[in-house]
């Protein structure tokens, strides 16, 4: 009976604390890799890419289609463990989802370029609209799309009173890495290519770099990214599988792409992480003035954090300062 | 000086609102169209006098208030803002307040319109002001995203404010749509009822478009105004280099300050028109993507044109209903089994199997009507601005510059 009891006891300040630690922390992984992704896109075109969120949301459609209905590579190889099985699925909806980007570099962005930056961000706002649209016919009016979770995601580990859902481990376990591998990527010859490409284009193309290769990759990395942090938005317990709502996500991202700074890599990690764990420990810490501060309060912290960083810091916490000279 | 219209032999010709003739004889015909229009007295466009389509129209006069008011920030200042639903949301709750009914749960002081319109845009207009150093600190890309930040945290006090913005998800209803000297017992003009004007009967979507289109004409006269005041030219000299408009005298912060005073102020009685006009508004309502929809319209009109925004709103309030007729008319010719019915058939889609992407039922597979109107929207925005990016105003431009060479092409 005394057992029972402690196992029911509230978690002290400490564990809660931890807890929402982590939670934050899987948050702000996945605004992290939709940050990474835009601003990747944004260094190499110049692109602000509004279309971000729809690609998130498609990218994530794209995964749970291939994992849960296509069943692709589980028809062919039923035998395969399960979690090897999901991985190959979240790889092959994120390239299809890399090739969406490229699509779009394509047909919409490269005709553009030269043009006011203005112009392109409008563009790509009416891609959003199309694309989320399209999405949501698929999903069906107010249908929820399970990404599958074979990786243990649905369970909870109970550490010495504090719960963590395993997802919330795998989200940040995987930004941890998928950064790792752009930080790789960025030594590389390719990577090393794209960094000149974004510091001078007509440097760069001096040197024999195709600025049009390093469009489109920069495209495709980017929509690739995306729809990673789509598809751990989409897990349970962050959201309940792909729906109308996966697009918005990303549009808590961008507070954390203008606090970290646009034009900033790591502006753009730190930022996500920032932000998720604002948005969280908010929601936790704040709940008792909710009703002063109204129903739904987390969602604007982001922006407000943002406004308060650039009232001290206009570009950001790691962004270039333009240099302006007469 | 006729026949040589670039030729002005006067400052004040060529600081003129219409400079030449045919200009301003062409407003004129244009303008008595306009009002005649409701009275369906014009041959070949008396459908345009029917409610449904006078209707669009009101919409796309109250629109276009907004977006002369964007067009002066955008166009005029070089601003770029996404929060322009913001400082719509902003008027039409001050007009709600001020004009509403009061009731137990809800604030209303039930003032005529001809105070709670113009305090509409003075509230906004403050409001402007109050977010103006936010914005003259970031420049560029960044201020669009902070202007996108107010979008989101104005949704969010329209959604908890509930005495002033009704109950979440149904809203509350704004004001009377009427004009009258003090309270609603006296003589008024009403536009939410049909009836006679001049011994003519008007529909009330008719009547309103009377009113807004004088309305509308004020504040087109205004902004085309603005542009040659001391104001309007500071605000271009911002744009085309802020630095050396500083070394000239222009004040970079005073004049952005203005700017989105000026716009807010424009925003916030077209809001306020709005809420009127639909009579009743959901927080959900001043969403990004009316913003977005001002954006849009004042680069696919042409920015920093008066004549553009025009253009634009015309074009992007009219496009959802002509997808509406074009899917009216696939419907019919699969129906009758018309000249076009093949072509129909290709594009609408019977079930899952055929190559059709276009569903004419609300559920099913294939896109909806309502989707395809969005995705057709969203297309046309980018397509306009791959192939004309200097929108509407650009082509009008082309055409003008054609035939006045004719038969030269230079």
């Amino acid at each position: 009976m005394i057992v029972l009891l402690a196992q029911f006891e509230a978690p002290s300040a400490l564990d809660t604390f931890i807890a929402k630690l982590i939670d934050g922390l899987a948050l702000g992984a996945i605004y992290a890799l939709l940050a990474l992704g835009f601003v990747i896109i944004f260094k190499a075109t110049q692109v602000l890419n509004f279309a971000h969120g729809a690609i998130a949301a498609a990218g994530a459609y794209l995964v749970a289609y291939t994992a849960t209905i296509l069943n692709i590579p589980g028809r062919w190889f039923p035998d395969l463990y399960i979690g090897l099985q999901w991985t190959i699925s979240v790889i092959i909806g994120t390239l299809a989802a890399a090739v969406v980007g490229m699509v779009i570099e394509r047909l919409f962005i490269r005709p553009m370029i030269g043009q006011p930056l203005f112009s392109i961000a409008i563009i790509t706002i009416g891609l959003d609209i199309v694309i989320r649209t399209i999405v949501d016919d698929y999903l069906g009016l107010g249908a929820n799309l399970g990404v599958g979770s074979p990786w243990e995601l649905l369970s909870t580990s109970n550490i010495s009173g504090i719960i963590i859902p395993h997802s919330y481990v795998w989200t940040i376990g995987v930004a941890v890495v998928v950064v790792a591998a752009m930080a790789w990527f960025f030594r590389t010859r390719l990577g090393v290519a794209m960094r000149a490409t974004a510091f001078d284009q007509e440097a760069a193309m001096a040197q024999g770099i195709s600025a049009a290769r390093i469009f489109a990759i920069s495209w495709a990395i980017g929509a690739a990214l995306a729809a990673i942090g789509g598809v751990f938005a989409s897990v349970t317990p962050r959201g309940f599988g792909v729906n109308s709502g996966t697009a918005f996500t990303a549009f808590r991202a961008f507070p954390a792409i203008i606090i970290g700074g646009l034009d900033s890599i790591v502006g753009a990690v730190v930022g996500g992480f920032i932000v998720g764990l604002a948005e969280i420990m908010a929601g936790h810490y704040l709940a008792q003035w909710t009703q002063s501060l109204g129903v739904g309060f987390t969602g604007v912290v982001p922006y407000l954090l943002m406004l308060l960083v650039l009232l001290v810091r206009p570009y950001g916490l790691f962004g270039t300062e333009e240099i302006r000279r007469v | 000086m006729r026949g040589r219209p670039l030729l002005y032999a006067s400052y004040e010709a060529e600081q003129r609102i219409l400079p030449t003739t045919t200009q301003r004889v062409a407003m004129g015909i244009l303008f008595v169209i306009l009002i005649l229009l409701p009275f369906k007295f014009v041959p070949g466009l008396q459908f345009l006098g029917s409610a449904g389509w006078m209707r669009i129209l009101d919409e796309a006069l109250i629109i276009l208030i907004g977006a002369l008011g964007l067009n002066i920030l955008t166009g005029l200042a070089g601003q770029v803002s996404l929060g322009h639903a913001f400082f719509m949301g902003i008027g039409a709750y001050t007009t709600a307040v001020l004009g509403g009914e009061s009731t137990e749960a809800l604030w209303g002081l039930g003032l005529p319109m001809w105070i709670s319109i113009p305090a509409a845009g003075i509230v906004a207009a403050v409001l402007g002001i109050i977010v103006a150093p936010t914005a003259v600190r970031v420049r560029g890309l960044y201020l669009a995203i902070v202007t996108l930040g107010l979008v989101f945290i104005g949704q969010h006090i329209f959604r908890n404010w509930n005495q002033v913005t009704g109950v979440p998800e149904l809203g509350r209803e704004v004001a009377p749509f009427e004009l009258a000297l003090w309270s609603t017992d006296g003589p008024k003009i009403d536009f939410s009822m049909d009836g006679d004007w001049f011994g003519i009967f008007l529909e009330r979507e008719g009547k309103a478009f009377l009113f807004l289109l004088v309305v509308v004409t004020l504040f087109v006269l205004l902004a085309k105004n603005l542009a040659r005041t001391r104001i309007g030219r500071s605000f271009a000299a911002i744009r085309d280099r802020d630095i050396a408009a500083e070394v000239m005298g222009v004040g970079e912060v005073r004049a952005k300050t203005q700017a989105f005073a000026i716009s807010s102020f424009y925003a916030g009685v077209a809001g306020g028109l709005l809420g009127m006009f639909l009579g009743g508004v959901q927080p959900e309502a001043w969403n990004l993507f009316l913003s977005v929809e001002f954006v849009a319209i004042v680069l696919i009109g042409g920015a920093g044109t008066v004549a553009g925004t025009v253009l634009g709103t015309v074009f992007v309030v009219t496009l959802p209903r002509i997808v509406e007729n074009f899917t009216a008319v696939l419907a019919e010719q699969i129906a009758t089994d018309g000249l076009f019915a093949p072509l129909a058939n290709l594009i609408v889609t019977q079930g899952p199997g055929d190559f059709g992407f276009l569903s004419l039922a609300a559920q099913g597979p294939g896109l909806s009507v309502f989707q395809a109107n969005n995705v057709l929207y969203g297309l046309l925005i980018a397509a306009f601005l791959i192939f004309e990016p200097l929108g509407l105003f650009g082509i009008w431009i082309r055409i003008r510059n054609y035939w006045k060479g004719w038969p030269f092409t230079y």
